[in-house]
Parts: structure tokens; sequence; C-alpha cells
């Protein structure tokens, strides 16, 4: 059983149609990378996928995370499968993380309420133990200084890793990670994609992956979906996808990230 | 012909926050240069450097031989006319409450260039391949990728010599990006650009020569084919080795 | 990438921005239209007794007689010409000194600028009408004017404060590094682009101290340091109709009512302007 099941998922506001009759599925344990510029709803339908839509957006079709329906649910059906199923990195490290509270307390939270909803007890000294190793997992180094410092006295690298630290947190089935590494340096963006494939491996977990970056996408991802304002264009493996696109505006994104790739290769 | 030197070029805030570390590089005319670093390699502060906005611990920056001297009026009219920029975000870098003729007549107002403006202005928008409509209409009413060559022509208006790029097309999405950079190769036919950025992809694309900076120090520098086929220093390595490649 | 574009305006809340504006426009324009009469014509002569002491609003007196015997109506529709003076003298006052004021906070070095930030939070921790008393007290003795450069000081911390934030994020802005480097000079970019960007909000917080000025006023005429007769302020109205509240009532509502159909009415104009005048919503895109 696919662990996001979405069928015919079309997000109008205000009249106009934000994403149009998608439909796309991850399995357990895969890899899906979601590729669209500006417009073409692929953050929204992350956020549809975990019924985080702002109330202005209405939406229709069906979303089953983890066999549980998402559109229409009501906020306390949710609110245990958020979590459970699935957990979110974002784009930007600086809003992610809640300014005036310790690094160490925002780690705690999440982790507080896994506990919580496995039925299980933890004491201070456990939840302690337990932030530390998450944090030693995301690879941060300094972590009693991490663990007691605010956002803004880490960098923005750290404070992605520390995103990442929440949401491995809830263990979840599955992974949504939208732009995650867009705002990073490049080096740092390459050991966040090393780190985000290694957890995804280490914890069997499903990744759904979004980016405009074609080939960060194919670094992190095995299936590809194509979206273009709203609507699904070109679905398949990575590989054949990029070597072989069928669709026109596929083609379009392929030649325009091989021509930026080609520049890097010597001259002859 | 040298455009710009920079020469032995220190800058910092305080004794412990030093951005700059000696730094000197040459732009010459009709040779792209692309000035690639991270956050924290002090790259934006050569620009804000080089546009006058902030002046130097130590060093000199020439231009045309003659030292900038930021507080010289009549100076620096002559140089903002030879030198403009565009910078990184589409969004903050348009005022949203004027429209196109008015931000692009800018540089011409400022600079006091003999009018009438209007042929000029009209001429650059459709140099940067804007619809002459767009002349009369708000920021507002454009996508990034359109705002960006609002921002172009306001840049090219004055015709300068050089343009500054200030991670120009780092926020667009990759089929404008790679339009982008097409006009700005373009351009380039006319004018010299040096092009800040953390994309090597894009400076290759764009630059001949490259310089790269780490924490405020030149690493590396050189022809880009050069620097690109045998990097030399560790980071420069680095750089190229952590950016994503297409499949093979 | 963001997510959320600008929330589009959905029609209906669009109807009832120009509803809004609509009724506030209305009122306001009634005051405006009622104070400019006054200076041509009036029912009754205003200091002249008119009638009986105290009548019941009727046909002939719409509001009724006050305890002299004038014409209580007349009153009033002079009332609206001082409140509509004293508004706009006090906030134009205000907006004088307090943009003036918060942009050279805005530009000024760390020093200066937490010297005129102090200066601006002791000014509004004042309560305004403590201040206009002082004021008053200080120019000696109580007059229009002197009730308008009250309110106008007393107002023009809290302008210079929002003018100070304002402008500091306007000058953070990329588009004035773009301007520099264009070449413009700092007092055309303050003209050009400081101003302009700063307005709406600014405009919008106007039209809300016209408001409390009018209210602060007529406290001020209450209290007996407002503009002396014939200049007849609703406050002192107010006060007038105090002595005989209990056996002639009408005398205070009517007042009352004027004081409040122009409050409203500036706060709902106030709350329709936030969005005329900006480019950015006048067409969704």
């Amino acid at each position: 059983m696919s662990l996001l099941a979405i069928e015919g998922l079309t997000l109008t506001t205000g009249g106009r149609e934000l994403v149009s009759n998608l439909s796309l599925s991850i399995a357990p344990g895969a890899r899906l990378g979601l590729i669209g510029e500006s417009g073409s709803g692929k953050s929204l339908t992350a956020l549809a996928a975990i019924g985080l839509l702002p109330p202005d957006i209405h939406a229709e079709g069906s979303v089953l995370l983890d066999g549980r329906q998402v559109i229409g649910a009501r906020e306390n059906d949710l609110i245990p499968i958020r979590g459970a199923a699935a957990a979110t990195v974002f784009q930007e490290p600086l809003t992610a993380l809640d300014p005036l509270m310790k690094i160490g307390r925002q780690v705690a939270e999440p982790l507080i309420r896994r506990y919580r909803r496995e039925g299980r007890d933890i004491d201070r000294r456990g939840i302690a133990r337990e932030v530390r190793d998450l944090l030693e997992r995301v690879s941060l180094p300094d972590i009693e200084r991490i663990v007691n410092a605010y956002p803004y006295e880490i960098s923005g690298g750290q404070r992605q890793r520390v995103a990442i630290a929440m949401a491995l947190a809830c263990r979840p089935k599955l992974l949504i990670a939208d732009e995650p590494t867009t705002a990073l340096d490049v080096t740092t963006q390459a050991e966040i994609l090393e780190l985000l494939s290694k957890l995804v491996d280490e914890n069997g977990m499903a990744l759904l992956f979004i980016s405009h970056d074609l080939p960060v996408v194919a670094r992190v991802a095995e299936e590809v979906a194509v979206l273009r304002q709203g609507e699904l264009v070109e679905q398949g493996p990575v590989k054949s996808v990029f070597r072989a696109p069928a669709h026109d505006y596929t083609r379009m994104l392929v030649a325009a990230a091989a021509a930026f790739d080609r520049a890097l290769e010597p001259a002859q | 012909m040298s455009l710009v030197s920079v020469e032995s070029i220190s800058f910092g805030y305080s004794r412990d926050e030093q951005v700059l570390r000696d730094v000197s590089f040459q732009v010459r005319r009709g040779v792209n240069v692309g000035l690639v670093g991270e956050s924290g390699s002090g790259k934006s502060t050569i620009l804000k450097l080089l546009l006058g906005l902030a002046r130097p611990n130590s060093g000199t920056i020439r231009f045309e031989g003659e030292v900038l001297k930021p507080g010289d009026r009549a100076f620096m009219r002559g140089y903002r006319r030879a030198v403009q920029a565009v910078f990184q975000d589409p969004y903050s870098s348009l005022d949203p409450r004027q429209r196109v003729d008015a931000i692009v007549a800018e540089p011409l107002r400022a600079l006091k260039i003999a009018g009438p403006h209007r042929p000029i202005i009209e001429a650059a928008l459709r140099d940067v391949g804007l619809p002459s409509d767009a002349i009369s209409r708000y920021p507002h009413e454009f996508s990034g990728g359109q705002r960006q060559r609002i921002a172009i022509a306001r840049a090219i208006v004055a015709r300068p010599q050089l343009i500054l790029a200030d991670e120009a097309v780092s926020a667009l999405d990759l089929s404008t990006r790679i339009r982008i950079v097409e006009l700005l190769g373009t351009l380039s036919k006319a004018m010299t650009i040096l092009f800040v950025s953390h994309d090597l992809g894009v400076v290759a694309s764009l630059c001949e020569e490259i310089v790269i900076l780490e924490k405020g120090r030149i690493v590396e520098s050189g022809r880009t084919s050069a620097v690109l086929a045998q990097p030399k220093h560790p980071y420069t390595q680095k750089l190229l080795a952590s950016v994503p490649r297409m499949p093979a | 990438m963001t997510v959320f574009t600008e929330p589009q305006v959905d029609p209906a809340r669009r109807t009832r921005r120009s509803l809004t504006l609509g009724i506030g426009l209305l009122l306001v324009g009634l005051h405006l239209a009622v104070a400019l009469l006054t200076l041509i014509w009036t029912p009754y002569d205003p200091a002249g007794m008119a009638g009986g002491r105290l009548e019941a609003p009727s046909w002939t007196h719409w509001a009724g007689t006050d305890r002299l015997g004038r014409d209580l109506f007349t009153q009033i529709m002079i009332g609206s010409r001082i409140a509509l003076i004293v508004g706009a003298g006090a906030v134009a006052i205000a907006a004088a000194i307090g943009v003036t004021l918060g942009v050279l906070a805005a530009f000024a070095t760390r020093y200066l600028d937490d010297a005129l930030t102090a200066t601006f939070d002791i000014l509004i921790a004042f309560p305004t009408l403590l201040l206009a008393m002082l004021v008053v007290a200080a120019t000696g003795n109580a007059s229009l004017l002197s009730a308008i450069l009250a309110l106008g000081i007393a107002i023009s911390a809290i302008v210079a404060r929002l003018a100070r934030i304002l402008a500091k994020r306007v000058l953070a802005m990329d588009y004035i590094t773009a301007a520099r480097t264009a070449g413009s000079s700092w007092p055309s970019i303050v003209f050009r682009h400081l101003l302009p960007n700063i307005w709406p909000t600014l405009s919008v917080n106007f039209a809300l101290q016209f408001g409390l000025a009018v209210i602060a006023e007529a406290s001020l005429s209450y209290l007996g340091l407002g503009a002396p007769p014939p200049n007849a302020s609703w406050g002192r109205l107010l006060q007038e109709a105090q002595g005989t509240v209990y056996t002639a009532p009408f005398g205070a509502v009517a007042p009352g009512i004027a004081l409040v159909s122009l409050v409203i009415g500036m706060n709902l104009l106030a709350d329709g302007l936030r969005d005329v005048g900006d480019p950015t919503r006048r067409r969704t895109r």
C-alpha cells in the first residue's frame, strides 16, 4: 500500500486553479522528486499531502496519507498522523525555527510528542540524551554549544540540519523536503543532500523531494514527476526522464540544466 | 586595458571581523570576470566597495587608472556613468510605487544625461527583450524574470562600460535563469560584466576569467577554462566537487 | 520559492471595503459640507437668543436650545468647522514635525537615533491630554491655536516613531541601493523613493490621529481649556449641557452624535484609504 496516494487533486482559490487533477503515489522507501518552477504548485502539493493548506485554498480529490484521507479531514484527526506518517523540512532555515527558543528545546518538542503518541514515558535526562543523539546523527559539530544556542547563533546550514533532526525525531514514514537546500551555499548543499540521502536509507523512510534544481533532484531521487502550472506533465525514473525527456517542457528544463553543466566541463 | 583594478584592499568592521584581507584582482575591458564565493567570502563587500558605498580600510581601487573617490561628487558622476549594477532580488530592487519608465530613467536623470529620455528608455527596454507597453506599467505586474530585465534595462540605459551583477540570477527559476544569462551574454558584446555569484555553472557560462574567494581571501584566479580543468586550491576543488551534476 | 502569493481579494471583501470607504466618505463629507456652509450661513445667529431656554428639539430648533436660549443646531454646525480645523491642523503639525524627525532618526547614527527614539517614547508615554494642557499653560491662554499646537506636538511623537520604522524598512530595500548606484543624491532618494513608500501607511495613521485629535480637543474644551466662545466646540457644548443633563438631556445628545459620527467616519475613511493609492492592490495579477 502506498504511503502517499494522491488522486485527482485539484486546488483552487478565488476562481483560479492552482493544481489540476494531479495524481501521484509514493510507496514505502521510495524516493520521488517533484520538479517544478514557481507557480507550478509543487509546494502546495506538499502542503496538501499533510493537510496544511492555507484556509483560502479549496481542495478536491483524494489524498491518502498512510491510508487515511486528508482532504476534508478535521484537524483533530490529522494531528496524530502528522509526524507519524510524514514530517517536513522547508526551504527557509531562518523561519523554520522559533527564534526565541533554544535549539535543544525545539528538537525536544517533536520527540516528546512522539513518546506521548506511542504511550511511553520519558524523563528529562532521557530527552536530553535523545536530543543529543539526534543532533549527532545530522552531523552537527559542537553539540553542547548548539543545544543551548538560539537559532540566530548558528549558521544556515546548521539550522537546516536542526530542522532535519526535528523531522527525524518524529520517526516519520515519509519525509517531505521542500527546497531544503535552495537557500544554502553550494558546499553546504552538497553536505545536506548527502545527509538526507543517508538518513532516508538508514531509517527506511520514503522521500518526497521538491525542487526546481534538476541536478539536485537527480542526486537524491529515483523517480521524478514534473509539474508545470499545476499539471503533471511527465513522470518516470530519473535517469530516463533526464536523458530522454518526452514532454517539451521537460526537454526545455533538461536543456537549460545541461547547458550550465556543460559550462563546467573543461574546454578541449 | 584595465577597467577596474582592485589593489590589496582590506575591509572589516572591527579588528576581529575582517571581511576582506589583502584582495587584489583586475577587470580588463571586454573580459568578463566571475567572482565566486559562498556566504562569508566577502564577495558582497567587494561589490559595495566597487560601488563606492563604503571605503576600504586599506588598499586602493582604481578605475581606468584613477583612484576611486566616493566623496568626490564630480568624480562619482563620471564613475557611475561608467559603472552600474544589477542586484539579486527582483522583488526589492524596483521601487513598487514607480512606473517602469521612471525606474529606467533614474540613471539618466541623476547623471544629468541629455534628453529626450523616452527614446533612450525604449531602446533599453528593447535591448532586454521587454515589450514596449511595459513602459507605463508597475513592477508588480511583471514576473521575477521580467523584473530582472527591467533592472538590467536600468543598468544599461546610460551605456556603462562595466556592469556589476550581484547574484543577478540566483533568485530565478531555471528556465528564466538561462534566458537572463543569455541576455547578459549578448550585452557583454558592448560592455564588460563582473559577475558575483556562488553558482559556478552560471559564472562559467558568462565569464572568461574567474576569481575564487574564501573567507575574505582570494584562493585562486585565472582563466575560467584553466581553473575548471585544473583547480589547484583545495577549496576550489571542493567547490567544483560540490556542484550537483546532471546524470551522465 | 514561497507558496503564498499575495492573498487574492475575493469579491465579497472588495465590496465590503468599498462600502467602508463609502460610508466614511459620506460621514466626513457631511461634516465638511456643514462646516463650509457655516462660513456663509447658519439657521440662527450663534450668539443671539433665538428662543426660550432649554427648549426640547422641535421643527424650529432641530437640536433644541441651550440654557441661554441659543439654537443648539447652529452651534453644532459651527462645531463641525472647529473640529475639522483642529483635526486637520493638529495632524498637519504632527505630520510636519513627526515625519521630519522620524526620517532623520532613520538616517541617524546609532547614538543620535537612540536619543531621538528615547525622546519619542517619553513623549508618547505622556498622556496626550496632559501634554496638551501643559502646552496650553505654557502659551498662557486657551485658544483654538493653542489647542491645535498642543495636540499637534503631542501626536507628532507617535507619527515620528512610525515614520522612523517605516523609513528604516524602506532604506534596507535594494531599490534604495539601486538609486544610489544610479547616481541619485540623498535628497532625491528621500523625495522620490522614501516618502512615497512610507506615505500609504502614514496616511492611514493620519486619518486615525485626526479622529483622536478631535476627541482630544473635545476633552480639552470640556475641561475649559479649549477655544472660548464664539468658537463653540462640541466639547464645550457638552460641558454646558452637563449641569442640566437630568432635566434637558438633549443638550448632550446632539453634540455627542456629531462627535461620534465624525470620528467613526474618519476611521472608516482610514480603513478604506489603505487600499486606495497603492498600485499593487489596485489590480490583481
